[in-house]
Formats: structure tokens, sequence, C-alpha cells
């Protein structure tokens, strides 16, 4: 695993594989993407409850898992950056904080889209949604923190400490979240209770899923080109693609 | 390989140090070895990089390539002899200006657990007497750099790495730091230091290390 | 000769760091102030009926405690950032996450510990009923540790940024989350007499488990800092 990662320690030549992935990845994007969002909302069958409603699953869970695994994902980067020193995983953790934030901010917003006819009300202090938003101050955080330095690499060393602060305490944060939830419980009915959704729905669910994590990854690859461009600038490399381009 | 022989003989090693600090070189592939009992003055002009260096030396500051070795081996591997070894004065004086001179060396003197010195004489060679229950915040500039220095007095380390010691001390003072310096290297000790002035006093000759001012290459 | 052993360092750091406390009186009692404030705020604003207050007293106590130990956080490293004395400390032939535990301690000493010793004072401003103030205070004791240790984190992080004290609150209220929503549910069980062991045993966890990796944290944001 090193020896295979090592070379990607240098900036240059992670730069030249984004370079080579990115194109693959936004076309599978684009057509996971667009294939599920379509079945999803076009042609998937209503439920019989919810009728229409329901349809924005396909937008509000891939949101809300990959907002989950965006934060999961930095913090991996947070500790391969802390751990063997490489700068390129460094920058990818203000890559990959935004990203990760706007998915919070979608899953938030279709969120209370759903929640208005459910509940009759934008918002509920569900036990998810309010994880959720918690998800999202944990992120502004880390961008917060990462902003704040004059200084790029010291910022984003800040910025992994954090993350891997923050990802220790997002189980206790979750758990804790789901009891105070259990305890507070009165009007609201968890909305989220599965139930064994039907086949013809889960199919456009999983393609959505997919190309969430399409959608994700190659956001993130762009930010970390730019990134990575930005950061070695003085390099004669860089200028020279710069030029290129 | 030729390394080994360097870095046996000597008690800090340097190789292949570069730094680069807000997209500056500040040096590149610095080799030297600092052995036993030697004197070595880090020089060159302001943002050369010098205490870079000896921050980079102590282990505070990451080089940007390159290692130190310490007795042979990667200062990091055996990082708690290095500390009990060095005895580093910064740029900021590390005096609490909420304590008096007296008590600040008194917790100086407990971190480095050095016993028998005699806090009354030490503080009256330094010319602090009278001033020993002052708040250090309140005194001047070269005062509170004497109370950084009385840390020279009252410690075991041998390597001794000073940024700019001479900053704010008046003649009197720079003589008696110098003495101080003659009879640490007398007793086997090891100092690097940066300064921009030469030292007064024939007892000390030190090895040179200057550092040229790098443009914005890179 | 005989190196001077961990816990002697450790204890002097700790005593210099009260010492230095000692002479500035008023860092350590704004923050205190500011608690009791904020708590008399709260029957000017709602009224003062001691159904209601009693109703919400531990999530207004533990709330108002949350803010007040952000209070105090810029001063934890910033002296001995600017003067050189963190350089020092990164020095020590010990371990530098073994040595800001000194630093952490002092710090609960003189913020955590003081609001302990002032919750029954606060409980009874807001008509929290009688049983439920060994549990504030319990709840303060055992949650105040991982405030400080959480809040030596975001100190540590922000040494190099100027004027850090909102960034330190922006950093530290999502993590502060989960020990409120504990110590409030403890209070408020031991206040209408349901056992609270639970939360009280969940608190200590998150208490012991943020005590024991935060130093981790503190030493790495240091060691960036000083670089």
């Amino acid at each position: 695993m090193w020896r295979w990662l090592h070379p990607y320690a240098k900036p240059e030549a992670t730069y030249n594989l984004l370079q080579k992935l990115l194109p693959w990845f936004v076309a599978l994007t684009l057509v996971t993407l667009v294939t599920g969002v379509v079945w999803g909302l076009a042609f998937a069958p209503g439920d019989y409850q919810q009728g229409d409603s329901y349809r924005i699953i396909f937008l509000h869970v891939p949101a809300a898992i990959f907002s989950m695994g965006a934060y999961m994902g930095m913090a991996i980067m947070g500790a391969v950056a802390l751990i063997w020193q490489i700068k390129t995983a460094e920058w990818s953790i203000p890559a990959i904080a935004p990203v990760g934030a706007a998915l919070t901010i979608v899953a938030l917003l279709t969120g209370a889209i759903w929640g208005k006819p459910m509940w009759g009300t934008w918002w509920v202090w569900d036990a998810r949604l309010t994880s959720e938003l918690i998800l999202l101050f944990l992120y502004v955080g880390v961008m917060a923190l990462y902003f704040a330095f004059d200084d790029a690499r010291t910022g984003a060393k800040a910025a992994a400490i954090l993350s891997l602060v923050g990802v220790i305490n997002l189980p206790i944060i979750h758990f804790s979240v789901e009891w105070w939830n259990t305890l507070h419980q009165g009007a609201t009915i968890t909305k989220f209770e599965r139930p064994s959704i039907a086949t013809s729905m889960l199919i456009p669910l999983l393609i959505c899923l997919t190309g969430f994590a399409f959608l994700t990854v190659s956001l993130v690859m762009m930010r970390l080109k730019n990134e990575i461009l930005r950061q070695e600038l003085h390099r004669p490399w860089a200028q020279q693609k710069l030029e290129q381009d | 390989m030729t390394q080994v022989t360097s870095t046996n003989s000597s008690l800090l090693h340097a190789e292949q140090l570069s730094s680069i600090r807000g997209g500056r070189v500040l040096f590149e592939n610095l080799n030297f070895s600092v052995s036993v009992g030697q004197l070595w003055q880090v020089s060159g002009p302001n943002g050369a990089g010098k205490s870079s260096l000896l921050r980079i030396l102590t282990g505070l500051l990451e080089p940007s390539s390159g290692a130190v070795y310490f007795n042979g081996q990667p200062r990091n591997q055996n990082w708690s002899e290095f500390c009990q070894q060095l005895l580093f004065i910064g740029h900021k004086a590390a005096v609490k200006g909420e304590l008096s001179a007296l008590e600040n060396f008194h917790w100086q003197q407990q971190l480095s657990s050095v016993k028998n010195v005699d806090a009354w004489e030490l503080l009256e060679k330094l010319g602090l007497l009278g001033l020993e229950d002052e708040l250090t915040a309140r005194l001047s500039a070269g005062q509170q750099r004497r109370v950084a220095l009385t840390r020279l007095w009252a410690t075991k380390a041998s390597l001794w790495i000073l940024d700019e010691p001479f900053t704010a001390l008046d003649v009197q003072g720079i003589a008696l730091l110098q003495q101080r310096l003659v009879e640490h290297l007398r007793a086997g000790g090891t100092i690097i230091f940066t300064s921009h002035q030469s030292l007064t006093l024939s007892d000390l000759t030190p090895e040179k290390l200057i550092l040229e001012y790098q443009g914005e290459s890179l | 000769m005989s190196q001077l052993s961990g816990g002697q360092t450790w204890l002097t750091l700790l005593k210099r760091d009260l010492r230095i406390a000692a002479r500035r009186r008023s860092d350590a009692l704004n923050p205190l102030l500011f608690l009791l404030m904020v708590v008399t705020l709260f029957p000017l604003g709602i009224g003062p009926g001691p159904d209601i207050l009693a109703r919400i007293a531990p999530g207004i106590i533990w709330v108002a405690a949350l803010l007040a130990s952000l209070l105090g956080l810029e001063r934890l490293f910033r002296d001995d950032f600017q003067d050189g004395t963190l350089e020092q400390m990164c020095l020590l032939p010990q371990p530098l996450a073994f040595n800001v535990t000194a630093k952490m301690m002092a710090h609960w000493l003189l913020s955590g510990l003081p609001l302990v010793i002032l919750s029954p004072l606060l409980a009874l401003l807001l008509s929290l009923p009688v049983q439920g103030w060994w549990a504030l205070a319990l709840t303060l004791l055992l949650g105040t540790p991982a405030l400080s240790a959480l809040g030596a984190i975001g100190a540590a992080l922000t040494l190099q940024v100027q004027r850090g004290n909102s960034l330190v609150s922006l950093i530290l209220i999502p993590l502060f989350i989960p020990l409120l929503i504990f110590a409030t549910a403890a209070v408020e069980n031991a206040s209408m007499g349901l056992a609270v062991h639970g939360q009280l045993a969940i608190l200590a966890a998150i208490s012991v488990l943020t005590v024991t990796l935060a130093p981790l944290a503190v030493a790495a944001g240091i060691r960036m800092s000083v670089n």
C-alpha cells in the first residue's frame, strides 16, 4: 500500500493522476446521476402514503450519506497528513470540506422540503436532521479554522487535527442526539423509520447513491487539482501547466 | 559510507538541510557537523534564515527536507536524551512577566533540576540585585534579557543553542556573557549561536557558518 | 545527577501556572461573574415563576457554563506562546502531551472547580428543586474536565490566529453537545427524583475519553503553532 502510494506524495504526480482520471469520473457522474434522478423522479412508482413527495429521498438520502462519508474521508486524509506528512493529503482537507458542507446543506434543505408536507413545518428537531445540522457546524469549524491562517500549510495542518478530533466525537454526538431525541419525543414521529422499500424504488435509489458517490469524488478531485496548483504556483511545473491550459 | 564517520565524531550533524518559508528558499542542502567543545557562530543578513536554522536544529521547526543527527543517531529517535543535553534561548526569552526575577529563576531551576546554585549570588553577578522582587514585565528589555540568561548559570545541559544572546545587553552584560561562554567551552560544552557582532574575547574563536540571503528564487 | 521525574516536572508546571493566575485573579474571576450575570438574565427575560425556571434551570446553567468556559480559553496558551515559554515546554525531556495536561489541570482548577462550588447558588437562583442540586454539582464535576480538555484543543489550534476567540467558539461548541445533553438530562431526572446513574456514567466516560485523547491533539496543535 505504502509503496504504491508513495509516488503520489509528490504533488505533481498526484496532479497528473487527477487530470487523467477526472474526465472519467465526470462522465460516470453524469451518467449515473442523470439516470438515477430521472428514474427516481419520473418513473419510479409513487408511494401509497406519501404520494409524490417521497421522491425527494432520491436526493436527500444520498446527500445525507455522503455528507457523513465526506467527513470520514476528510478525517482519514487528516490522519494520513499528520502521520506521513504528505502535502497532498493536507491539501485535500480544504478540498473536501466545502464539498461535504454543500452535501450537508443539500441534505438539510431536502429534509426541510420533505418535512413541510409530512409535518406541516419546515423544521423539526428530528434526530437525523439535528445530527446533520451539527455535522454542518463541524464542517464550518474546519473551514473557518483553515481560512483563519495566513499560511495555508499551517491552516491545513490545523484543519487536519480538528477533523480527527471531530471524527472521534462524531459517533458520540450522533449517539447522544439519538438518545436525546427519544428522551424528548413528544409529538413528532420519526419519519425515517425504515419500511421495507419496494425494489422498484430501491434500484433508482441505489443508482442515485452511486451517482452522488461519483459526484462527491469528482468535485473533490476538481478542488484538489486547483488546490495543488494554487499551492505549487511558485514551482516551474505548475507554471507550465498553467500555460498549457 | 562517509556519513557514519562524520556523524560518529560529531555531537550535532546536519545533513542536506533545506528550509522554505513563505515560498522563499532560506537555505538549501546545508551540511555541517558540530563536534563536542566547538563554538559555532551563524551569521548572515536579516532574513537569511539564521533563526530558522537554529530552530530546526532544536527540533522546534521541521526542515523542508534533510535531517538532523544527534550523537550519530537521528535526533528524533533519541529526543529525550537530546532535550536533556539542550539549552535553547530563542528570540522569545521565556521569561514570565507576571513573575519576579527571583521567581523566574526559581521555576527555571526547578525545571532543569539544578539545585546547587546560589540565586542571590547569581542575581548580583547579573546586576539584578535590588530588582529581584520586581515583576519582570516592569523591567527594561536589557534587564529582562539578563533574567533569561540566568539559565546559563544554572544548567546541566552541554549543548547550548542561543539565538541573538547579546541583543539588548549593555557592554558589561556582553562581557559577562562572553565570559560565561568561555567557561562553558572550557568545561567541554558546545555552543551554537547567532549574532551580528563579533566576539571580543580572544579565547572565543568560533567556527563560522554564513548564510547568504537568497532572493525570490525557486 | 538525577534527572527530574515526569511527576515533578508536571507539578512544577502546574504550580507555576497557579502562581501566575494568582497574580491575575480577574482572569479566573471574570468568567464566573459572566456566568452569574447570564443566569440572572433568564428570570428577567422569562419571568420569575419558579415552575418554569425550575423546568429550564439545568439547560440554562449548563449552556451558561459552556459559554463561560469559552471566555478564558484564549489565554490558556497565548501568553506562554508569546513569551516563548511554550517553546521551552516543547523542549522538556518529558513528552509534550504529558506536560500539557498540567496546563489543562491548572485551567480546570481555575475554571471548572469554581463552577462546581458555585453551582448551589445558581440552582438556588433558578429555583431548581433541592434534590437536583447534588446532581448539578456532580454533572459539573464530571463534565468540566472534558470542557477544559476540549478547550485546550481549541486554544492550541488557534494560537497563530490573531483574535482567535470567536473561532475557538465555532470549533468547540459542536463538540460540547454530548456533554450538554447528558448533563442536563441527569439534572432533570434528579430533580424529578429519578435515577441518574446511567447519565452520570456516560458523562464520566466521555470525560475520561476526552481527557486521555485530547492531550495528543493539544500537543500536535502546539507543535504546529510553534513551528
